[in-house]
């Protein structure tokens, strides 16, 4: 009797999920790469990817975008030869305009960048040059050794420390369309969680941009991190040399055939390094921005998938036959 | 009383052992010399002398580790691998300013890799521990001299000196001096397994002097003093001098009962202690056996070298360009990137002095393309490992119901090296047959026995146990003759009538079995071979039962010739010459009833003939002729002999004999194998015997389907070359249509040399007539290709053939044979060729056997399967992996090593292409930060990994992955030479899978750069930033690793869509739980996914698009390698699918069509499609 019992129980034991995974013998999937999958599987990839890809260029399309170099043109050409010692010079005006011609209608908002080329703001020494507790919590932190050689000016402490916020881009932009002075906000271009999480509300600029040696642009002392968000734009570092950083956003449509003039204060040194200053007008859709790379890239790989299934099918009916 | 101390002295005296002469000083001369200093003062362990001695307890430890030095030893461990080393000194930099990440982001993996590999130490030595904390803590009696009685102790707390009680079926707490038994003459009875893996009973006598005191009370007064040899690992060796009553005494190993062996068939004995703990022989001899590594690994450390000049090599050229920017940085006192402040800067930037620059970067580079080196490789191939031998143990299809034994594998670093064997060496005894012997015949001098020969040979070979005729008669175990004519004692009316009674009571008399009666009157033989049991148990039945046996005597229940009623009778045993692989045969000295003074003698055949007297040749060319058919059926054969003696012949003898007994000289074998023969001569021969080795169950079909599989099949075996070739055909080694190839030294002018005796010239003309032989067999094989054949050769030809200017000419014409059997091979011969073949060919050799002899031949194999069968546990100790019967090989082979094999090499080169694919996008991304060495990710990403994201999808691909199942494993065994040539492993693959890498990282960085870089990616116009690019990419590589290996595998069941699909869902709560962290500790990170990355449309697809595009690649190469030039298991595969879609069908049609019946088992038949010939299937069989 009992060994009835145990064989039983044996025998339950052989069903159970456990004893199957002993046995390696779990229930399994057991795909294999037959001709119709992978006939399917091309086909499949080709059919949402030619389509996808079709959708987001016409997205992109869609996004009007006006984009200038500006940094040739506003040397003058005087110092055309010699780039760097007329952006040194003080006693030159720097002030430049440039005209925009408006091809297509512009729907507001129109997000105003400016593109810098050849920049390397990911160089490691650059990107370490910072100091999150200082930007957070001010002066009184210490141990913003990593802002070297920024790190202090007079033997009283920089703040905001370090390359990066040193280095602030100071051009400055204003738009006019016919006479009037185009309204451009520029509140609300940084990321939320840096403006509440990453800047204190309760830091001041100190010490900045006041020694023998003046970078980028200044700050006002008076004014929070937490509300220079020019600042806390270019603090958030690009991935890579050629970089577009938001400068602001115009809030009126832009209609066919309007000119823009942009009045700039030239300011910022490209020129000793060739880096290339240009300034974008933009809208943008779901999508984002004016790119038809995403969506020549899902035709490309689409159609090469459709090519694939197709050369596939005739070569594997061919040597069945 | 007296009268029983008198005799049992004048027996002792006899027994061969028991020596008792004090003049043996000068024999144990070494006492007292260097490595003989030990002094024991027995029954004193508190006495001064004794403690001043400072011997150890008896407190054993056989751990790795102290909690003490753990941390240190095993680090220690750890960092003697090359990666781990470097991954230290990366983690020691990278608090450095050259390190590109933080330190604790580097230094935390590295702890979870070193950690893990130290918890798996730790749990291992913890189990050690247990069963030394059970070990120490079991309780003995120890003689408690206040009270004078045995008190029960610890183990741990024995000491030297102390005199012990041990009673029948424990274990001896430490090296005990055996002083007396419950025996009259101070024998006992142990069983040694654990030392040596042998189950059969070994007699220890207790000195003479000593074997009286037998109860507590009689202790109370012992004093003694032992001086003897130092701690050593000779486990049959001992020398020692017992000064006892003002007398010396020589002690040898017969005295000494050792640690970890148990008593047997005696209730109790005394003893005195003279080892403790860790000075025990069997703890002396604890070591390690040699570690093995595997070709597998030797080629991944290897690739681990590659993989390290990628790294050194990407590092200079990041560096030449690095260097070559910060250069420019400063030129003629201009600064170029003038936000870089290049006039205050580090040494690690300075444009001023740029090759220190670029020296200094080369060891960031260093660090920041670490992530080639795949960091927790080592631990994720062990892990798998270990798992993949649970599997191998918990396997049902290897468990043996009967011995109740589950396959076992001992060492977890050989797993898929068992997927690559190209040659397969087996010893055959044990290995191949039963090893169970069965009386099958026993040639009685003339008495015919053509008849049951004939009967036998008419039989099927390969089925010899049904061969029974006569059912009627229960059958016996290790019994398996029936001729009515001498049966059920009719063989008393035969004529030769007396010389079958001698016949009959040599097989009862002499042996070294012990009778051990059962409850229900039954009597069972424990005896040291098979053979001898079998012996016994026929004399049984022929009426010669040996019943009861002691250190002098021998009875048996006889038929009585003349009244033919059952007598008992006592055999005097006055001496046993005991067997040896080199004499060949043991005899017993006994006196008879009758007061006869008779030698017995059982031996080879070629051994007894020599020894024939003139008269005692008789029967001798009956017999041969006997011997001979015998073993062409197979059989084992013995010859049997006797001698009458004469007392005066004896007594001279005898003295000789003791003297060189008791000597303990280096020579003392030599010298009583030298007395031994002198006695062992003018035997009269009275038969032979034979005994049948029966085939183990499911060998013919187990090695049929390895031969079909292309392994290579070497048998080496002690037997007659007759005896050989038979089981050769027997299980299928060589078969019907297969050309035999023999080289022998057995011929006529070989022998007609030997007679004269001159060495050089018989070796020179041996060697020349091997070297014939195998040259005219390599002419053979080169002439008819599309024959198989089987090399038989024997061990004298064999040690020519292994010269050095025939080896080469050998080994060629064994590779090309498909079978190769050596006959008449000595163990050292086997572990030789062992070594040969492994060397010559270069391929993975197995071997496999069951006994001690084979030990030398497992050990020098790739892989050493042990049989855990008859002969005891000593090969399994010796072995890698260790299983019941022979068949199980074939699983283990085929269906084990197969998917270890494939696991292991999947795993390694996914490892390598998962961690290129993520090394690469570093280097192009640092390609854009002008060589400056900024990683393109959060430093957390980074180290999570290899520890989180990718982990464990491979871990299941390395336990779980199946190509086919293990049903389809041995019904294709074509399918294993894929491990054996090494196709899922060779570099072309290898270097396939890190160019799938390379590709993959291109596809990812420059898709995933183009795409959401320059224009706004959402619609409120943020750009892309640095952080956001990490992410991209990121989510891009976890998607394609795991997609890709998701791509890989053929086998998925929850447990891989778990781990896929869940590392991929792991790192999106990773980057929301860290990206909710404060900003100073996540950085970049910060609300990155939450924030930035999930509202837009842009990063999911982008990510589709990169994810797709990175996996076309591999999946079209597969999908044509698949069509167009199959694998076998793609093969095996596809047909497994077409099988079932047509099942379906099947099932589809037969409910439309019900009367159409077809059979199922068809169905296979129908839609076998050709299988490619890989080298082995040519060797089918053509039945």
């Amino acid at each position: 009797m009992s060994e009835t019992n145990s064989d039983r129980q044996r025998r339950g034991d052989r069903e159970s999920a456990f004893y199957l995974f002993t046995q390696q013998r779990l229930p399994a999937c057991k795909p294999v790469l037959t001709p119709p999958w992978v006939i399917t599987i091309y086909f499949l990839v080709g059919f949402i990817f030619v389509p996808v890809g079709l959708f987001t260029l016409r997205a992109s399309h869609s996004v009007v975008e006006i984009e200038e170099r500006y940094d040739i043109e506003c040397v003058p050409s005087q110092f055309r030869n010699d780039k760097v010692s007329y952006i040194q010079d003080d006693s030159v005006p720097k002030n430049c305009s440039l005209l925009f011609k408006v091809d297509k209608y512009m729907k507001a908002p129109i997000y105003i960048y400016y593109q810098l080329e050849n920049y390397y703001q990911n160089h490691r020494r650059y990107v370490r040059s910072r100091s999150d507790q200082q930007l957070l919590h001010g002066r009184n932190f210490h141990g913003t050794s990593y802002c070297q050689p920024l790190e202090s000016s007079n033997n009283r402490p920089i703040v905001p420390c370090g390359l990066i916020a040193w280095s602030l881009f100071n051009d400055t932009f204003t738009f006019i369309r016919g006479k009037a002075l185009l309204k451009v906000n520029r509140t609300n271009i940084a990321w939320k969680s840096d403006r509440d999480h990453k800047f204190g509300k309760n830091v001041y600029p100190f010490n900045f941009q006041n020694g023998t040696w003046i970078g980028g642009g200044k700050l006002n002392p008076r004014i929070p991190l937490s509300n220079q968000e020019d600042l806390i734009v270019w603090m958030r570092i690009s991935a890579l040399p050629s970089f577009r950083k938001l400068y602001g956003r115009i809030e009126e449509d832009l209609d066919v055939g309007d000119y823009v003039v942009v009045q700039l204060m030239n300011d910022y040194n490209t020129y000793s390094f060739g880096g290339k200053k240009k300034l974008v007008l933009s809208t943008s859709n779901w999508l984002g921005g004016k790119n038809d790379f995403l969506g020549l890239a899902y035709v490309f790989v689409g159609s090469s998938s459709l090519t694939v299934a197709i050369v596939f099918m005739l070569l594997h009916l061919r040597s069945q036959r | 009383m007296a009268s029983i101390r008198k005799r049992s002295i004048q027996l002792s005296k006899l027994c061969s052992f028991a020596c008792c002469r004090s003049d043996s000083l000068d024999d144990h001369a070494q006492i007292a010399q260097k490595g003989y200093s030990r002094v024991v003062y027995c029954n004193e362990p508190d006495s001064q002398e004794q403690i001043r001695l400072k011997y150890r307890g008896n407190y054993v430890s056989t751990t790795k580790y102290t909690a003490i030095n753990f941390i240190p030893k095993s680090l220690f461990e750890q960092f003697r691998r090359v990666a781990n080393i470097y991954f230290l000194v990366v983690a020691c930099v990278s608090f450095s300013p050259l390190a590109p990440y933080s330190a604790p982001s580097i230094i935390l993996p590295l702890v979870v890799v070193i950690g893990a590999t130290m918890a798996k130490e730790g749990v291992e030595d913890w189990r050690r521990r247990l069963q030394d904390i059970e070990a120490n803590n079991r309780k003995v009696k120890v003689y408690d001299r206040s009270s004078c009685s045995f008190k029960q102790n610890k183990w741990k707390d024995l000491r030297v000196g102390e005199l012990v009680t041990v009673y029948k079926d424990e274990y001896f707490p430490a090296d005990i001096l055996l002083l007396s038994s419950n025996y009259e003459d101070g024998v006992c009875y142990v069983e040694t397994m654990n030392l040596d893996g042998e189950t059969n009973l070994k007699l220890k006598h207790a000195l003479e002097v000593t074997s009286s005191l037998r109860d507590a009370g009689s202790f109370k007064d012992f004093r003694a003093l032992i001086k003897c040899e130092d701690p050593n690992e000779h486990l049959y060796s001992f020398v020692g001098t017992l000064y006892y009553d003002c007398q010396q005494y020589s002690l040898s190993p017969q005295q000494i009962l050792l640690r970890d062996s148990k008593l047997k068939n005696t209730d109790y004995i005394f003893g005195v202690v003279i080892f403790t703990g860790h000075d025990t022989k069997v703890m002396q001899n604890a070591t390690d056996p040699p570690s093995k590594r595997t070709k597998i690994e030797k080629r991944m450390d290897r690739i681990i070298y590659v993989l390290f000049s990628t790294l050194i090599s990407i590092s200079f050229i990041g560096s030449f360009f690095f260097g070559i920017e910060t250069k420019k940085d400063i030129s003629g006192g201009n600064y170029r990137r003038w936000y870089l402040r290049p006039d205050k800067t580090t040494v690690f930037f300075d444009p001023k002095r740029p090759a220190v620059a670029a020296f200094f970067h080369c060891l960031t580079g260093l660090m920041l393309y670490g992530y080639l080196i795949p960091i927790s490789l080592y631990i994720s191939i062990e892990i798998c490992k270990v798992l993949q031998s649970i599997f191998i143990n918990q396997d049902q299809a290897m468990y043996d119901e009967e011995t109740d034994r589950p396959a076992h594998a001992r060492t977890s670093n050989l797993n898929e090296e068992l997927g690559q064997v190209h040659t397969i060496l087996s010893d055959k005894t044990g290995t191949l047959t039963c090893n169970s012997m069965e009386f099958e015949m026993p040639a009685l001098g003339v008495t015919e026995v053509e008849i049951a020969l004939a009967r036998k040979r008419g039989e099927q070979l390969t089925e010899p146990t049904s061969i029974d005729g006569f059912e009627s008669k229960k059958s016996v175990k290790g019994f398996n003759f029936r001729d009515e004519r001498i049966m059920d004692g009719k063989w008393v009316n035969e004529e030769q009538k007396d010389d079958i009674q001698k016949f009959f009571r040599v097989l009862a008399t002499c042996h070294t079995a012990v009778p051990e009666v059962m409850d229900s009157g039954e009597i069972i033989y424990e005896a040291e071979s098979p053979d001898e049991a079998a012996f016994v148990i026929a004399a049984r039945e022929f009426g010669f039962q040996f019943f009861a046996r002691n250190q002098t005597s021998i009875k048996l229940h006889e038929l009585d010739l003349e009244s033919g009623i059952t007598v008992d009778r006592v055999y005097n045993l006055l001496h046993v010459l005991e067997f040896s692989s080199a004499r060949k045969r043991m005899s017993v000295i006994v006196r008879n009833p009758e007061n006869q003074l008779l030698l017995l003698a059982k031996g080879a055949d070629s051994v007894i003939f020599e020894r024939l007297s003139k008269q005692g040749r008789a029967f001798e060319d009956k017999t041969k002729e006997h011997i001979e058919r015998y073993s062409e059926a197979g059989l084992r054969t013995l010859a049997v002999a006797y001698r009458e003696l004469d007392d005066d012949e004896y007594k001279t003898w005898e003295k000789e004999f003791l003297n060189a007994k008791t000597s303990v000289t280096a020579d003392r074998d030599v010298l009583v194998d030298e007395w031994a023969d002198r006695i062992e001569r003018d035997l009269i021969l009275l038969g032979a015997t034979a005994v049948e080795d029966k085939l183990q169950k499911g060998v013919p079909a187990c090695i049929d389907k390895l031969a079909r599989a292309g392994i290579g099949i070497w048998v080496l075996t002690g037997d007659k070359r007759g005896t050989a070739i038979n089981i050769g055909y027997a299980c299928s080694l060589l078969r019907h249509g297969m050309k035999q190839i023999v080289i022998t030294l057995e011929l006529p002018e070989i022998e007609a040399l030997v007679k004269h005796g001159d060495k050089e010239a018989i070796a020179k003309a041996s060697l020349d007539c091997v070297k014939k032989q195998i040259n005219e067999g390599k002419l053979q094989v080169g002439k008819e290709s599309s024959i198989e054949f089987g090399l038989i050769i024997d061990g004298k030809s064999l040690t020519f053939a292994m010269d050095k200017t025939l080896v080469n000419d050998f080994m060629d014409l064994a590779m090309s044979c498909a079978t190769v059997i050596c006959c008449r091979s000595s163990p050292k011969q086997k572990a030789v060729i062992t070594r040969l073949v492994k060397s010559v060919t270069g391929k993975t050799t197995l071997a496999i056997g069951d006994g001690a002899n084979d030990v030398g031949m497992l050990q020098e194999a790739d892989i050493g399967v042990g049989i855990s069968g008859v002969e005891g546990m000593q090969a399994v100790m010796a072995s890698d992996f260790a299983i019941a019967q022979f068949r199980f090989l074939e699983r283990l082979l085929l269906v084990h090593g197969h998917w270890c094999y494939r696991r292991i090499s999947m795993m390694i080169c996914y490892f390598f292409y998962k961690n290129i694919t993520f090394g690469f996008t570093l280097f192009w991304f640092e390609a854009y930060t002008s060589f400056s060495g900024q990683p393109a990710y959060n430093d957390w990403y980074m180290s999570s990994y290899n520890v989180f994201f990718t982990s464990l999808p491979v871990i299941a691909l390395g336990v779980f992955d199946q190509d086919v199942s293990s049903r389809l494993c041995l019904k294709h065994p074509s399918l294993y030479q894929e491990g054996v040539q090494n196709l899922l492993f060779n570099w072309v693959l290898i270097l396939g899978w890190m160019f799938n890498g390379l590709l993959s990282s291109i596809i990812i960085f420059f898709l995933t750069t183009n795409s959401i870089i320059g224009q706004a990616f959402r619609k409120d116009g943020q750009v892309t930033d640095y952080s956001i690019l990490g992410v991209t990419m990121y989510t891009c590589v976890v998607w394609t690793v795991n997609c890709q290996m998701a791509l890989s595998i053929n086998y998925f069941t929850w447990i891989q869509h778990l781990f896929i699909w869940g590392s991929i869902a792991l790192w999106y709560i990773f980057l929301v739980v860290y990206g909710s962290i404060p900003p100073t500790l996540s950085t970049t990170a910060y609300k990155v996914l939450v924030e930035a990355c999930a509202p837009s449309i842009l990063y999911w697809l982008t990510t589709l698009l990169v994810v797709i595009s990175a996996l076309l690649p591999l999946l079209s190469y597969r999908a044509f390698q698949i069509r167009f030039r199959p694998m076998e298991h793609d093969k095996i595969q596809i047909q497994r699918r077409r099988s079932e879609s047509l099942e379906r069908d099947v099932a589809q049609s037969r409910l439309s069509e019900s009367s159409e019946t077809r059979n199922s088992s068809e169905l296979p038949e129908e839609v076998r499609i050709r299988i490619n010939s890989l080298k082995g299937s040519s060797r089918r069989k053509n039945s």
